[in-house]
Formats: C-alpha cells, sequence, structure tokens
C-alpha cells in the first residue's frame, strides 16, 4: 500500500518534471505576490486586465516563437513581422475607412500578410537550407524594410470602433482577457493533434523523423507560417493598442520572444517544451519591469536589476529543461 | 595525352575548382564586382582613397567578429549575442580613461580589453559549466552589459577619444595607410597564426568538429570554451576602443549595430555555424563584403527602405552560396 502510494507520487514527480514550465509558473506565482504587495492595487481587475494589455503583444507573439523553436528553428524576424503587419493594417484603414467590413477586412489582409512572411521564412529555411538564424536575419531586414516603404514615419490612425472594442469588455470582462483566454484554448487543443506531436519529432530527432516518413520540410514551413500567424495577431493588438502605426512597432519583441520562450522552459535545440510555459514566459518578463518600476529602484540601476533578473530566471529554465529531458 | 598528364589536368581542375569554391575568393570576387559596379555608377567609388575610407570601416566590423569566429568555430551552437554591448560597454569605458588626453591611451588598450575578457569569461563559464546554450547566455548578458552602460554613464553620454589616438588610426601613417589597417593586419596575422599553426587553434577546430573526442584527446573542452567567450569579450571590447578612437565620442548603444553583421561576417566568410569549419581570413573577406554593400546601397542614394530590402536580398543570395544546412539522408 505504501509502495503503490510511493510509487504514485514518484510518478507525480516524474510528470512534473516533464512540465518545463513549471519553473515559470513558480516564478510567477512569486513576482505576482511580490507585485501585489508592492501595488496592492495589481489586484483590482482593471489593473490586472491593464497589465495583462501590455503583456499581450509579447505573450502572443512568443507563442508563434515556441512552434518554430520546438521544430529546432528560431524565427529572428517576428518583430518585422509585427511592424509590417502594424503599418500595412493601419494604411489599410485609412485607405478603407472605418465601417466594420473595412475593418474586418484589413484585419484579415494583415493576418495573411503575417501568415505569407511565415512561409517565406519557412521555405529560405527547410526548403533553400538556410541556417535558421541568418535567414531568419535576413528576411527581418527585408521585412523591416517593406514596412518603411509602407510607411516611412511613425503616424497614421486606427478608426476609433477598433481600438474602443479592444480597450472595451464582453460580459464584463475585458477583450484582452477573452483573447488570451481564446489564445490558451488554442495552446491546449492544438498540443493534443497529431501534427504537434510530428512538429516535436522534427525538432528533437530531425534524422529519425525525416527517416520515418515524416514530412520534415513541410512541418517545418507550417510552424514558420503560425510564427507569421501569430506575428500578425500581435501586430493586430499593438495597432489596437496604440491607434497607430509605426514601422519600428514591432522591433524589440524580436529577442524578448526568444526570452519568454526559453524562460518558459522550451529548449532552444527544439523537440522539448511548449507554448503555455512561453505564454507564463511573457508575463514574468513584464512583471518582472513592473516590480523594478514599484520598487522604485534609483533610474540608473533599473535596467541592470532587469538583466540580472532575466539572466537568472533564463539561467533557471534552462537547468529545469535539461531535467525534463533526461 | 599521356596518363600523367590526365592526373595532372584532373590535379589542376580540383585545384581550381577548390579555389572557386572556397567562399573568400567568391567574397574577394564579389567585392571586385561591386566596386566596378559602384564606380559606374558613381565615379570616384572605387578610387584610392575611397576603398582606404571603405577598409577602415570594414576594420571595424572584422576585428569585432574575430572573437566572434572563435565562438562559432568552437561548436556547441557557440554563437556570442553580447558583441554588441561589449563594444559600447568598451568604448564607454576606453572615453573615460582616456577622457581627450594622449598620455592614457596606452591605459585604456589595456584595460579595457582585460576588462571585457573577464566579463566575456562569465558567458564562457555560463556555457561551459552550467551548460546553458550560448544563444541564451549571451543573449541575458547582453542585456546585463546594457544595464550596467546605464549605471556606469549615470545615462549620460561621458568620455572622448584623445586626439592622438584618434590620429593614428584615420590619418595616414605609412605608405598612405591609416593606422587602422595596420591594427587589422596584426590582428588577422595574430588570428591566422593562432588558428592554423598553434595547439590552441588546432584545438578550438577539434571541440568545434566532436566535442567528445576532443575530450578523450585530452583537450580540456570546458576550459577551453570559457577562454573562447573570454577572448571573444575581449575583442568585442578593444573593438570598442577602435570606434571610440574612429568616432572621437561614445553613446550607451554604439555597439548595437555591429551585433547581428559580426554573425554575418563570419558566415559569409564560409565559417559553418554548425561549428569545427572555417576560418579568420573569410571573417575577413566578409567584413569588407558587407561594407563595400552597404557603402555601394549609400551611394545609389535610394530611401532607406531600398536600402534595407536590397542588403537583406543580398544577403539572402550570398546565402545561397555558402552557409547552407546538409540534405536530409534517407
Amino acid at each position: 500500500m505504501s509502495q503503490a502510494g510511493a510509487s504514485g507520487s514518484a510518478a507525480i514527480l516524474l510528470s512534473l518534471r516533464r512540465q518545463t514550465w513549471i519553473l515559470a509558473a513558480i516564478v510567477f506565482v512569486v513576482l505576482f505576490a511580490v507585485n501585489a504587495v508592492l501595488q496592492p492595487r495589481l489586484l483590482e481587475p482593471g489593473v490586472m486586465t491593464t497589465t495583462l494589455q501590455t503583456a499581450l503583444p509579447l505573450l502572443l507573439v512568443a507563442i508563434g516563437q515556441t512552434y518554430v523553436v520546438l521544430a529546432g528553428d528560431i524565427d529572428l524576424s517576428v518583430g518585422s513581422i509585427v511592424s509590417l503587419v502594424n503599418v500595412s493594417v493601419v494604411t489599410l484603414f485609412m485607405a478603407w475607412g472605418d465601417g466594420p467590413l473595412a475593418i474586418f477586412g484589413a484585419m484579415a489582409v494583415g493576418i495573411a500578410i503575417g501568415v505569407a512572411c511565415g512561409v517565406a521564412n519557412g521555405i529560405a529555411v527547410a526548403v533553400l537550407r538556410f541556417q535558421p538564424i541568418v535567414a531568419t536575419f535576413a528576411t527581418a531586414i527585408v521585412i523591416a524594410g517593406i514596412a518603411l516603404w509602407v510607411l516611412p514615419q511613425a503616424g497614421g490612425q486606427a478608426p476609433t470602433p477598433y481600438w474602443r472594442s479592444y480597450m472595451g469588455g464582453v460580459a464584463g470582462i475585458g477583450v484582452v482577457v477573452w483573447i488570451t483566454l481564446g489564445a490558451l484554448a488554442f495552446v491546449l487543443i492544438f498540443q493534443r493533434s497529431r501534427f504537434y506531436a510530428q512538429l516535436m519529432a522534427v525538432g528533437g530527432q530531425r534524422q529519425a523523423a525525416y527517416q520515418s516518413g515524416l514530412p520534415v520540410m513541410g512541418h517545418r514551413i507550417r510552424a514558420y507560417a503560425l510564427s507569421g500567424l501569430f506575428a500578425g495577431l500581435t501586430a493586430l493588438c499593438l495597432t489596437a493598442e496604440t491607434a497607430s502605426g509605426d514601422p519600428l512597432s514591432g522591433q524589440a519583441l524580436t529577442l524578448q520572444s526568444v526570452t519568454a520562450v526559453v524562460l518558459g522552459g522550451t529548449a532552444l535545440a527544439g523537440g522539448i517544451g511548449g507554448a503555455v510555459g512561453s505564454m507564463i514566459g511573457a508575463v514574468v518578463l513584464i512583471l518582472i519591469r513592473n516590480l523594478i518600476f514599484f520598487a522604485r529602484l534609483p533610474f540608473e540601476v533599473q535596467a541592470l536589476v532587469e538583466g540580472l533578473i532575466i539572466l537568472a530566471v533564463l539561467a533557471g529554465g534552462v537547468l529545469m529543461t535539461r531535467r525534463a529531458a533526461r | 595525352m599521356s596518363a600523367a598528364d590526365e592526373t595532372e589536368g584532373f590535379r589542376s581542375a580540383a585545384l581550381a575548382g577548390r579555389v572557386l569554391r572556397s567562399p573568400h575568393v567568391v567574397a574577394l570576387v564579389i567585392v571586385i564586382a561591386l566596386l566596378a559596379l559602384g564606380e559606374a555608377l558613381s565615379p570616384g567609388f572605387a578610387s584610392p582613397q575611397q576603398i582606404m575610407a571603405l577598409l577602415v570601416v570594414a576594420a571595424l566590423l572584422g576585428i569585432i567578429a574575430a572573437g566572434q569566429t572563435m565562438v562559432i568555430i568552437g561548436g556547441r551552437e557557440g554563437i556570442d549575442l553580447s558583441v554588441g554591448a561589449m563594444v559600447s560597454l568598451g568604448a564607454l569605458i576606453a572615453g573615460n580613461i582616456m577622457d581627450g588626453q594622449n598620455a592614457a591611451i596606452a591605459q585604456a588598450l589595456v584595460l579595457v580589453p582585460v576588462a571585457t575578457f573577464l566579463v566575456g569569461l562569465l558567458n564562457g563559464v555560463g556555457v561551459a559549466f552550467l551548460r546553458i546554450p550560448p544563444l541564451v547566455m549571451t543573449l541575458g548578458m547582453a542585456g546585463v552589459i546594457q544595464g550596467g552602460l546605464v549605471v556606469l554613464s549615470r545615462g549620460v553620454p561621458s568620455g572622448r577619444s584623445a586626439p592622438g589616438f584618434s590620429r593614428f588610426l584615420s590619418d595616414p601613417l605609412v605608405f598612405g595607410l591609416p593606422g587602422m589597417l595596420f591594427v587589422w593586419l596584426l590582428v588577422a596575422i595574430v588570428m591566422g597564426l593562432v588558428l592554423a599553426r598553434t595547439r590552441f587553434g588546432l584545438r578550438i577546430y577539434a571541440i568545434g568538429t566532436n566535442e567528445a573526442a576532443a575530450r578523450l584527446t585530452g583537450a580540456p573542452v570546458s576550459l577551453l570554451r570559457v577562454l573562447l567567450f573570454g577572448l571573444s569579450g575581449a575583442f568585442a571590447g578593444f573593438g570598442g576602443v577602435l570606434v571610440l578612437g574612429y568616432t572621437g565620442t561614445s553613446f550607451i548603444s554604439v555597439g548595437d549595430q555591429y551585433m547581428l553583421p559580426s554573425i554575418i561576417a563570419v558566415v559569409i566568410g564560409g565559417t559553418a555555424l554548425s561549428g569545427g569549419r572555417g576560418g579568420y581570413f573569410g571573417t575577413v573577406a566578409g567584413a569588407i563584403l558587407l561594407t563595400v554593400l552597404q557603402s555601394i546601397l549609400i551611394t545609389l542614394a535610394l530611401p532607406e527602405f531600398g536600402r534595407q530590402m536590397i542588403f537583406g536580398a543580398t544577403l539572402l543570395v550570398l546565402l545561397l552560396f555558402y552557409g547552407r544546412e546538409q540534405r536530409l539522408q534517407a
């Protein structure tokens, strides 16, 4: 009996160990508690929604990045894709007006642009066999150039109904919360698909996956397309948040998304991890920034403290992932 | 034709093939073509003075990318994303040490690379002993250094180069060549000798090709890796001193523009990101190529978006020639 209990708890421990996002979740809880102490208003639904709104772009872009990383690649162009979709959508808004058809039309075009950029990345990496880091860096430059061509300077305006509904709520709950829940639902359902299992195989054991007949090339392209899709969604949120276009709006998101993914326990080598961890990782990054702001540290040391905390959590995330891999 | 002639013929054909496929030759051919194109578009582009000016700019990138080259050859996904921050750090410290005084030049030239070497060692410890992937470790370290820069500078730009140092780098020294080029030549000779002729250099290739085998032959793999990241920091810091000397002053993000180009220069120079293959002369060619390409795009007086699009597209075309992964085998 006690033996069965012991093996039961061992099994639980083992399955917990497989959950590479555990560390991120623990860090999240601790950060949230400390944040709540420093800023008691954080617990008010309104403030919580605003905090989530700040985190949402990074959260979404990190989900897409996760799938590319799981497949054993990396996407350094997500920031540029976000910028391009942002300026394209704003430009279309300006041209088409603010009727519902115009708004949804522009959103659809934006998403299509994101996916198209992702597919182009996928072809460069999987078909032309460019090394992912340099290839997506090169495509990032091209995409950023196109964004500058579409809108050379920050400006333009998103229609009022668009950003107002983003800031608003449905059934008493903020739209940003609904979007987050929708993203979480997608992630959880997608994790159960056969495609996802095969994607993990492509990232973890590429040679074996190829030899067992998996469409490695197609799956890598699809992973990049997903990353482009989520970058497009990110841009739609960013456009609603800022209500304008900026050809550099997504720039900072590229490396932050990689940080969020690693923090969430996904191995850069591919095959281990998941997007839930990346979502938590993104929120953790925002909470770290919040914490430093509300801790009233002197201005000069804020960036250093942030850098040190992030480095520490990154190292922790990596060590956690390695234990899971064993 | 006798059999001997035939083998001779094959041999020279194979040699010619190898030369044509060698990345530095390809890069140099492209550089010459670009120079010719530039001259055609805007007479004077390929004048000796202009080429000299281009080489001085390329030298900055080339020297900063020297450590990056070794880290990448060392393998295990070796890459150093902290070089940009290290360059800024080097420029900031050097500017504060020199602060316009010629007497402090030597001090800056010694202290700065030592300081950034030590920071680089931390990268190496994280990679070799904690086994954190280089990309993650150096990305995190870049954030820490950038934070440190704000602390050091208190958010205000400070420090300036010594006039003697700036003159040495930019003004003609011997044969009409500025000092910067001699510095680069020295770096290239040392790098070439170290990589090809010393046990240390050969071991870098060994751990990059097969770490387990290198360990069996008695190479101190972890220590070597720590050292590689330290050296990458030292070269970036030294590059920072040169950037300061070249521009006169520094600001806390002065090095950011060198981060990804330092990797691109290595890759288009034919060094594989998978490790174990390549060399510094490829990086030299890569740095020159990138600089000439950027300069030609500026000469074309294109708007910023056109410049970026062509630059990115050209990189993709260059990547077609090398830096491609192997086809999966059934």
